[in-house]
């Protein structure tokens, strides 16, 4: 009787087939991914409890606000905007591939993988820029009692409170050093060059510093820029793995190896690595720069 | 015995994986198309939704009296549209909507485990920074942002709002 309702269906776990029919590659591909997920959730988690234990953490708006080109403008969000559609758009080009993959058209193949690769590629140049950016910028700090100029780094970080106390202000830029009030001065005053500045006495370069508009901050908590690097770093990694994978894919389906197999499967797992890549970037994207 | 299960029967003609049948993919070009094309438009959306909802944050910061309670509530509003993005990327560009149940039980079931994970975790540090800002006076007087700027002048705003 009860086989009877079931003539129909496909008898999954009768043998002869597989029970969730995918190929073996495929299957343990998606196993792998929930593995790294958990990799990145362990990370993200262990980023959200310490700042969890944090009073203060700083805006995210206020540190990523840098546009290539775009000088000392303030624009938050809009960089890591262009980074986020960079990757959605590449991830559709994928998909793209992997579906000219299903129809066996090779030359399609090529052509939507060409473009992924140029969009992670793009994706780690623009990664590259921010890193650069933020090491390399410097953010006026009032540090062991005197101003400094200092870069986001895994040591130290730059925006922690703002200070409004100008007493301690003027008394830090007293002990400030020649170099550093030269590149203060410098930060927001560019009639004059570094050179011209250098050659200046030290009182009359305090006398050019306008202490109530440096947005001078306490240093933030350090753990800030061990999470940012560790995090983008090891998703950034994964986008060049997923390069490297794609470019391999590109040269193979060239010569015709996926062709006189058959099928395309390599390129739909190479797919699903890729697209984790950008489902990873969206909780990133979340956790850094949008909460 | 007419109805006894053909195993050879509904599997793939390709050779190099009999025991898999394909059927799933043979939807037509322009479904897959358009499908594709209303993933990433909705997809697009939720990120520019996304970063208005940030902006909107920033705003609030910048602002003289900032409400802590809206920026939580803008804050997970992004959280829920963040899910919703996961759930577009998996479902549709990785195709795990078209697999097997059983299948995207074995993925979908062990991460539920992030249930406990985020909760257990998020509780541990904020539990931390309670007992430091008890026991810890330095901790608490050092890193303690300052209240809204005008602290000094509290009776321009006699509700307890931050």
């Amino acid at each position: 009787m009860a086989t009877q309702a079931t003539v129909h269906q496909t008898k999954w776990w009768s043998g002869g087939k597989s029970p969730f029919n995918l190929e073996y590659g495929k299957l343990m591909m998606w196993y792998f991914l929930m593995s790294d997920a958990f990799t990145f959730g362990a990370f993200l988690i262990s980023y959200g409890s310490i700042r969890f234990s944090q009073n203060f953490w700083p805006d995210p708006n206020v540190v990523f606000n840098a546009f290539p080109g775009a000088g000392h403008a303030n624009l938050p969000l809009a960089f890591v905007s262009v980074m986020t559609f960079i990757l959605i758009i590449s991830s559709v080009t994928m998909v793209l591939a992997v579906h000219a993959g299903h129809k066996g058209d090779k030359q399609s193949v090529i052509k939507w993988l060409a473009w992924t690769i140029v969009g992670g590629l793009a994706f780690l140049g623009c990664q590259a820029w921010e890193w650069h950016h933020l090491i390399t910028g410097e953010h006026a700090v009032l540090l062991d009692g005197k101003i400094q100029l200092i870069g986001q780094t895994t040591s130290v970080n730059p925006w922690g409170r703002l200070i409004e106390d100008q007493a301690a202000l003027t008394a830090a830029l007293n002990n400030t050093p020649h170099e550093a009030l030269v590149s203060l001065v410098h930060s927001h005053d560019h009639t004059s060059s570094l050179a011209e500045l250098t050659a200046k006495s030290d009182t009359e370069l305090k006398g050019m510093v306008n202490l109530a508009e440096m947005h001078i901050r306490e240093k933030g908590p350090v753990a800030f820029g061990g999470y940012f690097y560790g995090i983008t770093g090891f998703h950034g990694f994964h986008v060049f793995s997923g390069v490297v994978i794609n470019v391999i894919m590109l040269i193979m389906t060239q010569k015709d190896v996926f062709q006189n197999r058959g099928h395309y499967l390599m390129i739909e797992k190479a797919g699903l690595y890729w697209h984790f890549v950008d489902l990873v970037w969206v909780f990133v994207f979340l956790c850094f720069y949008l909460i | 015995m007419s109805n006894h299960y053909d195993p050879t029967k509904d599997i793939s003609s390709s050779a190099a994986y009999p025991e898999v049948s394909l059927h799933p993919h043979h939807e037509d070009d322009m479904a897959f198309r358009k499908k594709v094309r209303k993933t990433t438009i909705l997809l697009s959306v939720i990120t520019i939704i996304e970063l208005a909802i940030g902006l909107a944050i920033y705003n609030i910061h910048k602002g003289e009296n900032p409400s802590a309670m809206l920026v939580l509530m803008f804050k997970g509003l992004v959280c829920i549209l963040t899910l919703a993005k996961a759930y577009y990327i998996v479902s549709v560009f990785m195709h795990l909507g078209d697999e097997i149940r059983n299948m995207i039980m074995t993925i979908v079931v062990p991460l539920l485990l992030f249930v406990w994970f985020i909760t257990a975790f998020i509780y541990e540090g904020n539990s931390y920074k309670n007992l430091r800002n008890t026991y810890d006076p330095h901790f608490k007087e050092t890193t303690m942002p300052a209240k809204h700027h005008k602290a000094e002048t509290p009776a321009e705003k006699p509700s307890g709002k931050e």
